[in-house]
């Protein structure tokens, strides 16, 4: 029996302009650049230097922390530089990266597959971050904190997500009718990892030689293969969940909590290549499909720039403008093909105006609630937008803001064509920059109470040594006083009050001195701080530092809620 | 830099309002068929004044002009405001009023999507408010009246307030049907004679029963086009039809059956037209269901113990009063908080 999820849209699908061509192995592109962050979670830490020779699959970048994803060679080669570079993310800022000129040899590094039934779960679950294998269905969280289960919970129900619900992206649909065999064997490694009572496949209803396919890799197994309707945003975790199980995850938390565990088909592909082949995660299949010759699936080295792969693919029809990485409700758009592709990108749309012509000029909302018709999230768009456009944060939050998914589903059905989506997106960064100028602010003024406090103390201490001195010089005078008697005495000790204080004077000045090196080495240390030009070291340490802040917040945040939850 | 998502499906707020305007044509043709052409001349009038007046506040707002003068909620209101005025009332009336409506009523708040009341039923109230006599030259339906005018004779009429030689006004107006019943309950006559009077006909007026009947039919376009939900039709007519009936049980002598209330006046059109105006009622479904059933109740309370003719217009502008206190307080739950507090 199947359930369904609130709202969905249906727009055209453009899938078969790539599902019909069988996949092919794109070549060597002329460079890789590797960006050193593919995951959600804390940066890798880059363990090769420019000139190093690396060989296919060897280790680029270690795994730093729980949340992390290790970084890996796609092919033998030199490395050039590891330095930024432009890389696929929404902010367009750059980031390190790992640029390899090819060799051409695709020399492997030793590697062999695994024994896992043999392995302690744990060291499996080490071995998949080390391997660098993340979620593909494009969230890229590491698949081994997503597969850490504590003993006291217990998986229920395993779902593979083979949805696909995102018109034009095909990888998963060619994955699944080529190597529906090799899915199943990492289904297979899966359950072994979170043993579950029940394991479903969903695959949307449009991909039925997908799940032909997979329907015959799966017989004689535990594994069924569900078959559901066509509707965006099937394929959104909590959504596929729902409609499988019935089970709606609670806001903030992780399907674990209601007992299920979901991967995508292409990570359980993944997992395969690591435990039956030894191969961490250097390439993934790519819907290359838009305004191209020849739109098709390709096996891509992670890391080929955009550019390259598209010339795979017969090249940009005449009147393109830019590419889209992803599908078109909640992919990137960018105009530059040198970006590479990453662990995160399973299409590429090369755009035109006659696909993706821009949106008319938008009109006043006119409350129509379209958008609270389609919200798979089941929040109410037109009342969030309002918010968003009067900067009323607080008021967006208490409307549960922070549960859009941002599938862009009213977006698209606005008969306004109000960019929605991007009020959200304004929204979300405005709250997120304010709690962290707040917090900011509360550890600049406990910093100042504190020096207010050690300058009351210092006062005070201060004032008692003065005035133990005084004590003790009048207990000196009256001691003077009392003994003047004989003359030889004052001879013998005046010379020595004299040497005494020279000697004091000497300690001074070299405590002063002391002082300015001091002042001097905190002025240059500040003043590295302040500018602009960060080297990449400085750059990653703070990126951790933020990490571990947001690790900090969200396990606040979750505690909060719960405390709210609980009154 | 274009964000995603990139594509949208084309619909529009203009193509949505000329859909509602189309779906007011068959009881339009059946206020022609009843009524003669008078009609056409009102909506012609008001149409004109909507868009000058959209043009002009758009100007002084500094607004452009041209997307939201084709946005066709201009020509919505003015159609829906000459629909509720008698089609023999003075040129000047429905210039007045759908200026009203427009200026004051719509742009004052802030144009598209900002007013908080129904800018038509604003333009009725003022009308009524300020020219009760002119809102009831109500033309009487073909072969009922004591004389009929021909469509020059009432063009004549409308805009310089001369009637051919030898006929008064009364002569070819009547009141409505909605207004006799009470002021005939008033002279104790019984309702079995009042309804048997020649201006009723199977369910209610001669004829205005007709033009209800076209309304409905135009809403089964409105939700074939889902451009309307279920919620407050149902909730209107639904509380219209049990107060109706509750009264009518304790006394059928004095309260009509909750038929005649379903197809007088503007129950019709209001159950499709005005309460289902997305920018002045609630965004809840139980928002939306509150809502119109507070109109419903309110339409009745009016009609039958007001002193206005129908309730409609008050009704809505009264609810549409409370539309943020209900949205406020009909927060569906969100996917993922619904699990309940432990």
């Amino acid at each position: 029996m199947l359930f369904h999820f609130h709202g969905g849209i249906h727009p055209d699908e453009h899938k078969l302009e790539s599902s019909e061509r069988p996949s092919a192995r794109a070549p060597l592109p002329s460079r890789l650049i590797v960006p050193l962050q593919q995951h959600i979670g804390a940066k890798t830490k880059a363990i090769v230097q420019a000139g190093d020779k690396v060989l296919k699959g060897q280790m680029l970048a270690r795994a730093d922390g729980m949340v992390s994803a290790a970084v890996h060679a796609p092919t033998s080669g030199t490395v050039l530089s590891v330095d930024l570079h432009a890389v696929p993310h929404p902010s367009g800022l750059p980031d390190l990266c790992v640029t390899i000129e090819p060799d051409g040899e695709e020399r492997w590094i030793e590697h062999a597959p695994l024994d896992y039934r043999a392995m302690p779960r744990a060291e499996l679950l080490a071995k998949l971050q080390g391997a660098g294998i993340v979620g593909l269905g494009g969230a890229t969280f590491p698949t081994h904190v997503k597969l850490s289960i504590n003993p006291a919970q217990t998986v229920e129900t395993l779902v593979l997500n083979g949805a696909e619900c995102e018109p034009w992206i095909t990888t998963d649909d060619r994955l699944m009718r080529e190597r529906a065999a090799e899915i199943v064997q990492g289904i297979e490694i899966l359950r072994y990892l979170v043993n579950p009572a029940e394991t479903l496949v969903g695959i949307e209803d449009n991909k039925p030689q997908a799940i032909a396919a997979m329907r015959q890799a799966c017989t004689g197994t535990d594994i069924q293969i569900i078959t559901v309707p066509t509707l965006y945003p099937t394929g959104g975790e909590k959504q596929l969940i729902k409609v499988l199980t019935g089970k709606e995850v609670p806001s903030g938390v992780r399907p674990l909590n209601v007992g299920v565990s979901c991967s995508n088909v292409a990570t359980a592909y993944a997992i395969h290549r690591l435990v039956n082949h030894g191969e961490p995660m250097i390439s993934r299949l790519i819907t290359v499909t838009g305004s191209v010759r020849t739109p098709q699936n390709f096996e891509v080295l992670i890391g080929t720039p955009v550019e390259e792969l598209v010339k795979f693919a017969g090249g940009a029809l005449p009147g393109s403008n830019g590419f889209i990485l992803g599908g078109p409700m909640m992919g990137l758009h960018v105009s530059n093909g040198q970006l590479p592709v990453v662990k995160a990108t399973n299409c590429i749309i090369v755009e035109s105006a006659q696909l993706f012509p821009p949106p008319p000029a938008a009109m006043p909302c006119i409350r129509c609630t379209r958008c609270v018709d389609v919200c798979p999230a089941e929040l109410q768009p037109q009342e969030l937008h309002w918010f968003a456009k009067s900067t009323n944060f607080g008021k967006a939050q208490e409307y549960n803001l922070f549960d859009c998914i941002e599938c862009g589903a009213c977006n698209y059905v606005c008969p306004s064509h109000i960019p929605l989506v991007q009020y959200f997106r304004f929204a979300k960064s405005e709250i997120w920059a304010r709690e962290r100028e707040k917090r900011a602010a509360d550890a600049a003024r406990e910093r100042h109470e504190f020096r207010l406090l050690r300058i009351e103390r210092e006062k005070q201490e201060k004032a008692e040594k003065l005035a133990q001195k005084e004590k003790a010089a009048l207990a000196a005078k009256a001691a003077a006083a009392v003994a003047p008697a004989t003359d030889s005495a004052p001879a013998a000790v005046q010379p020595a009050p004299a040497a005494a204080e020279s000697a004091a004077d000497g300690a001074t000045q070299s405590r002063i001195q002391a002082a300015i090196d001091r002042a001097k080495e905190q002025a240059a240390a500040s003043k590295e701080k302040d500018t602009d030009i960060l080297t990449p070291q400085q750059l990653a340490e703070m990126a951790e530092i933020e990490a571990r802040r947001a690790d900090i917040r969200e396990i606040a945040h979750a505690d909060a809620k719960q405390q709210q939850e609980q009154q | 830099m274009p964000s995603s998502p990139f594509i949208t499906r084309s619909t529009s707020v203009s193509a949505i309002m000329f859909k509602v305007l189309l779906a007011l044509v068959p009881g339009i043709a059946l206020y022609v068929w009843f009524y003669g052409p008078a009609i056409l001349v009102s909506l012609a009038l008001a149409s004109v004044t909507a868009l000058a007046t959209e043009a002009v506040m758009l100007k002084l707002r500094n607004r452009p002009i041209k997307p939201f003068l084709s946005d066709n909620s201009a020509l919505l209101t003015a159609w829906l405001l000459a629909l509720s005025i008698p089609p023999l009332a003075p040129w000047w009336l429905v210039v007045v009023g759908t200026m009203f409506a427009i200026s004051i009523a719509k742009h004052l708040y802030g144009g598209l999507g900002s007013n908080p009341f129904n800018p038509a039923m604003i333009g009725y109230a003022v009308l009524i408010i300020s020219f009760p006599l002119h809102m009831t030259h109500w033309l009487s339906p073909l072969g009922l009246g004591q004389a009929e005018i021909g469509f020059a004779d009432q063009l004549r009429y409308i805009f310089s307030g001369a009637l051919p030689p030898g006929l008064t006004l009364d002569a070819v107006t009547m009141a409505t049907p909605l207004d006799t019943l009470k002021t005939q309950l008033h002279m104790n006559r019984p309702m079995q004679e009042i309804t048997a009077m020649p201006i009723y006909g199977h369910l209610a007026g001669h004829g205005s029963e007709m033009v209800a009947v076209g309304f409905l039919l135009g809403s089964v376009y409105l939700f074939a086009n889902r451009i309307i939900t279920w919620h407050q039709p149902v909730a209107f007519l639904g509380t219209l039809f049990l107060t109706a009936e509750i009264f009518h049980m304790v006394d059928s002598g004095h309260y009509a059956t909750p038929m005649f209330h379903w197809f007088s006046g503007a129950a019709m059109l209001g159950a499709f037209f005005i309460l289902t105006d997305p920018i002045t009622s609630p965004t809840t479904p139980k928002g939306k269901l509150i809502f119109a059933a507070g109109a419903g109740f309110l339409t009745y309370i009016i009609r039958v113990f007001g002193g206005f003719p129908d309730g409609v217009a008050f009704a809505t502008l009264l609810m549409n009063i409370c539309v943020p206190l209900i949205d406020a307080y009909t927060q569906p739950k969100v996917f993922g908080h619904k699990a309940g507090k432990k």
